[in-house]
């Protein structure tokens, strides 16, 4: 067992599991106790614009695994942020001050209802969910995650997109005085990524606003990021300010940046190797140095509800 | 005490410890005591034990040019050890990816080795930074006569593939490959310039 140093995250921002968890209890007394006087549905989610203010009124779901989550720091401290630095402990400082507010979405392409929300506006007709996931990298490591979020196929539905609409694509915010990663070289800003429609209203895809109860951390994608369980965690585009529903395939950031490694699709995948990296293992962050790797699972163990997506996709060729 | 004398028992001491330094820190950052190895402490410390072997590679590349230049002769007498810390550093990256990263799983790290090309050049690296360092004893060199040097000569290779073993392993983000590449081609240019004016003399006389 390893002894860690305090980070720089002061230890009132760190939720023990066990205080989370008590928490919960707390929350879903609060839930019923209130019931008859706040009904969730009747006001929908918020999230308050308050550096990590608790979120109220989260659903369960059966969708959520019962695997040992992931500590507070380990997810908010190890991320892939470009738009914040290209080391994984860049994001959680130079993403200090990033202010999630004042903050819209423009929703654009083959759908009835577009335009450009506000945030608060945006968020108001979804209820909040407690989904926990698997998240697995493309680099072979993984965690298990407390997200916090809302149905994107209740998203999609309530834009109404029209027969044309094939496939969603979403972009990051572009501003390099907000972001200053984007001033170097690395990607080509802002970041896109793209579902089919069939993947962007399957039950397990969610748009993201919380992390262990509390409004996400700016490092993890602050106010509103995807999460797609089943796929390398480079699709989960964070920060999200478009979302457009278009006839063709949409461009990808990796996929551009470097199409022979990273594919469309991106589906969690043992048996279909990086071209520089095995995937049939992965690492689970938190498990200290002795901590053996475990074996990856094919849609990373989401394939019941996922794989009929992909029974004519040769995932070999669509990576 | 002489010049000698000095080198052998004040400066080599403190030049090793100094060395061991990246070790202890390792060290201290695993046990939380120095710092701390972060989120992914496999990956933190197969990371830096890299990164020590390249930087080691580069210091004692820089012996000779620095002499050149300097006239301080009495640097040569360290390079041997610097050759040394790059084999002990390469060596626990090595281990590290061995034993904590792969498990000692022989088939995987096998296609590893033969099937993703970073790998491949870094355990070449490793083979031949091996056979340096146990013909690094005088003994040896003497035995070895004039093959010795052409053997040690390999140093360039070694400083190359391990340049571009970690330039092929990293994602997106080739800034520090990139600053290896830029010294290592100071360095090894600096010497084909030399060779070239050792020649050119040779010839105009």
């Amino acid at each position: 067992m390893l002894i860690r140093k305090p980070s720089d995250i002061r230890s009132s921002e760190i939720t023990s599991e066990t205080n989370y968890l008590n928490r919960r209890d707390f929350i879903r007394a609060g839930a019923i106790a209130g019931g008859s006087i706040i009904s969730s549905g009747a006001i929908g989610a918020i999230v308050p614009d308050s550096r990590l203010a608790p979120l109220t009124n989260i659903a369960k779901s059966p969708l959520s695994t019962s695997e040992m989550l992931n500590s507070f720091e380990d997810i908010s401290t190890y991320n892939n942020f470009y738009e914040f630095g290209l080391q994984k402990g860049d994001p959680v400082v130079n993403a200090e001050n990033f202010k999630p507010r004042p903050w819209s979405i423009k929703v654009s392409g083959h759908a009835e209802k577009t335009g450009v929300i506000d945030f608060d506006d945006f968020m108001k007709p979804f209820d909040l969910e407690e989904r926990i996931y698997r998240m697995r990298c493309v680099e072979a490591w993984s965690m298990v995650i407390p997200w916090v979020g809302i149905s994107l196929a209740d998203v999609v539905k309530h834009f109404q997109p029209t027969s044309k609409a094939q496939y969603v694509a979403f972009e990051t915010l572009e501003d390099r005085e907000r972001m200053p990663g984007q001033k170097g070289w690395s990607l080509d800003w802002p970041y896109r990524e793209g579902l089919t429609i069939a993947e962007a209203i399957n039950p397990l895809t969610i748009l993201a606003v919380g992390l262990y109860g509390n409004a996400i951390p700016n490092q993890n994608g602050a106010p509103i990021r995807l999460v797609v369980p089943w796929k390398y965690g480079f699709k989960g585009i964070k920060s999200i300010v478009g979302i457009k529903f278009m006839s063709s395939q949409p461009q990808t950031s990796w996929n551009m940046a470097n199409p022979s490694e990273y594919g469309f699709y991106a589906n969690v995948n043992p048996e279909v190797d990086h071209p520089r990296w095995s995937q049939a293992r992965e690492r689970r962050i938190g498990g200290g140095i002795f901590d053996k790797k475990r074996k990856t699972l094919m849609f990373n163990g989401y394939g019941e509800q996922v794989a009929h997506l992909y029974k004519d996709l040769n995932l070999r060729r669509n990576f | 005490m002489n010049t000698l004398q000095q080198i052998r028992f004040i400066w080599k001491p403190v030049v090793f410890l100094v060395c061991l330094l990246p070790l202890l820190l390792i060290i201290g950052d695993a046990f939380g005591v120095t710092g701390s190895l972060g989120a992914n402490q496999i990956e933190a410390i197969l990371d830096r034990f890299g990164n020590w072997a390249l930087r080691f590679i580069m210091i004692a590349l820089m012996v000779t040019p620095l002499r050149r230049l300097t006239d301080w002769n009495w640097l040569s007498r360290f390079r041997r050890m610097l050759g040394l810390f790059t084999f002990f550093y390469a060596f626990m990256h090595f281990l590290t990816w061995l034993v904590l990263d792969q498990e000692l799983r022989l088939s995987e790290i096998l296609e590893d080795l033969i099937e993703r090309p970073f790998i491949t050049l870094g355990f070449i690296a490793m083979v031949l930074l091996t056979a340096l360092a146990v013909t690094s004893f005088m003994a040896i060199r003497r035995r070895m006569g004039k093959r010795w040097q052409l053997l040690h000569n390999m140093t360039y290779v070694i400083g190359i593939l391990g340049v571009w073993h970690y330039w092929w392993q990293v994602k997106k983000d080739i800034t520090e490959p990139l600053i290896y590449a830029g010294i290592l081609f100071v360095l090894l240019t600096a010497r084909v310039i030399w060779y070239w004016n050792r020649r050119s003399l040779r010839a105009a006389a």
